[in-house]
């Protein structure tokens, strides 16, 4: 890897001589992020428009539950994915610990709690708008979901982005469920740590400007989707 | 519209699960200590381990207390450290069925160029670490029950010292952040030499004491008992075993360099 004590330069030289190394270390954690990403917010959209529409004892509860795991700092997200994947926990058989499987649970659990709070906060206020319009239509409870949650679909793009930005930038967990084994569970973030670790203050600083470029790139890929979407609703 | 929508990422999700399953060749995972890692070992060495056998060794890089632990519960199928007393009661507790020593480096001490508390003349590492304490300069310990932080507190002891004190300060840390962090403090701290010699960031500070034989640094392979982890990969486990105490394996070790300077030397008996 080319070595310079400045970091643009550092990032540059990568960006230019991306060798297997780096593109795997770059795939992996966009594969990583964006798969746990999309079976977050499987779980998380229906989770939070429900939320939204359904009154029932406890609801709160589970909406401050969900607020606060927002929080939830990923090395203990990454702990308790740890011990129940590791050998001696309750899913040791599976031997799914190391694994960039492994990573994909531990940012699914980072990532619910922002998805569902912040759906249900969309949804909500959707419902608020069009609740008497959908009740003379006839719909019930369970058939408003799927079309609040459409309406709100511009919405959910940042909602999605922000359960992103949460998986792409977080390095706690994927550290401790992944094990940053070489080509196998190394992502940008696991990377920087150890560039660090080894004193490449440039290395690591250039790794953090690349991931940052990446993430500003989806950033604006889904910001002209939306944009694109708008217009053509008029 | 809805529906394509759908579609696509359907489809986009599948593509990006597919790219997770990844070919499996023949692998172990080895826990190992940071040290062994940050200073580019098993970067030279493990290549010629899998252009032999066809072995991939997949290291887990943590401290040597997380990598017992990661061992004890079957999450590793080999184990390499740094702390023989440690590596000991871990076969006696029946965790492991054998100990090999493999390699040794030496511990060094290094702290600011000015040298404040006057250690590069030192007699012998009690002496150096007395100094330390008496002159109160900052001292910055891994504090992570790491091989290297054992054998810190080992010293401690052996000098009659109690580290304690504002000067004394437990980080918490690997080795390469704990080097980060005396560099930013002006800061004395203890270092196995292969960290430090392949370390970019050493700003003032230098290797101010080294040399004595109470800073010897044995490293052992440990083959985990079957016994109590039947699933673990014990052949291909204790093929790589066999062949870090083989002539081929110690040649590998020996001829590992940086900037010129042999980091480790095998010893395997």
């Amino acid at each position: 890897m080319p070595a310079s004590d400045n970091a643009f330069l550092t990032a540059l030289q990568l960006i230019l001589h991306m060798d297997g190394d780096l593109f795997s270390i770059v795939s992996l954690s966009l594969q990583v992020s964006l798969v746990a990403v999309a079976l977050a917010a499987l779980a998380g959209l229906p989770l939070g428009a429900a939320l939204a529409l359904w009154r029932f004892p406890g609801r709160n509860a589970v909406i401050i539950a969900l607020n606060a795991l927002m929080g939830l700092p990923p090395v203990v997200a990454g702990l308790c994915v740890y011990l129940l994947l590791s050998r001696a926990g309750p899913l040791g058989e599976w031997g799914l610990l190391f694994s960039p499987t492994a990573m994909v649970v531990a940012q699914w659990v980072l990532v619910l709690p922002i998805i569902a709070s912040l759906t249900r906060q969309q949804v909500e206020a959707l419902h608020g708008e069009y609740a008497e319009q959908l009740q003379s239509l006839g719909l019930s409870t369970a058939r408003m979901m799927p079309t609040l949650l459409w309406d709100a679909r511009i919405g959910l793009v940042t909602v999605m982005l922000a359960g992103f930005g949460r998986a792409s930038a977080e390095v706690g967990a994927v550290m401790i469920v992944g094990g940053n084994i070489e080509g196998v569970t190394r992502v940008m973030t696991t990377s920087i740590v150890l560039e660090t670790s080894k004193g490449n203050l440039p290395m690591a600083l250039g790794l953090g400007i690349i991931l940052l470029a990446l993430v500003t790139l989806i950033n604006a890929m889904a910001h002209l989707m939306g944009e694109t979407a708008k217009r053509r609703l008029g | 519209m809805k529906k394509t929508a759908i579609v696509t990422s359907a489809s986009l999700l599948i593509l990006a699960w597919g790219g997770l399953a990844l070919a499996d060749n023949d692998y172990i995972t080895l826990a190992s200590t940071t040290s062994t890692e940050n200073s580019g070992l098993f970067e030279a060495i493990i290549p010629q381990f899998t252009d032999k056998t066809d072995i991939d060794v997949r290291v887990v890089a943590v401290g040597t207390g997380q990598a017992f632990e990661t061992a004890r519960r079957g999450d590793a199928d080999s184990l390499l450290v740094h702390d023989t007393a440690g590596e000991e009661q871990f076969v006696a507790d029946g965790y492991a069925t054998e100990r090999q020593n493999v390699m040794y480096n030496d511990f060094v001490i290094v702290g600011p160029s000015d040298d404040p508390a006057g250690i590069e003349d030192s007699d012998s590492i009690d002496d150096a670490m007395q100094r330390i304490a008496e002159s109160q300069s900052p001292f910055a310990s891994r504090g992570d029950d790491s091989g290297t932080h054992r054998a810190e507190l080992r010293l401690w002891e052996s000098a009659g010292i109690e580290a304690d004190g504002d000067w004394y300060r437990e980080l918490g840390s690997g080795m390469g952040p704990t080097l980060n962090t005396a560099a930013g403090m002006d800061a004395y701290s203890f270092t196995d030499r292969a960290t430090w010699v392949a370390f970019e960031n050493p700003q003032d500070l230098t290797l101010l004491y080294e040399g004595d034989e109470a800073l010897f640094n044995q490293y052992g392979s440990l083959l985990i008992s079957e016994e109590q982890h039947p699933h673990l990969k014990h052949d291909l486990a204790e093929q790589w075993h066999e062949w870090l105490l083989s002539d081929e394996g110690q040649a590998a070790i020996a001829d590992y360099e940086v900037d010129g300077q042999q980091l480790f030397f095998p010893n395997a008996d």
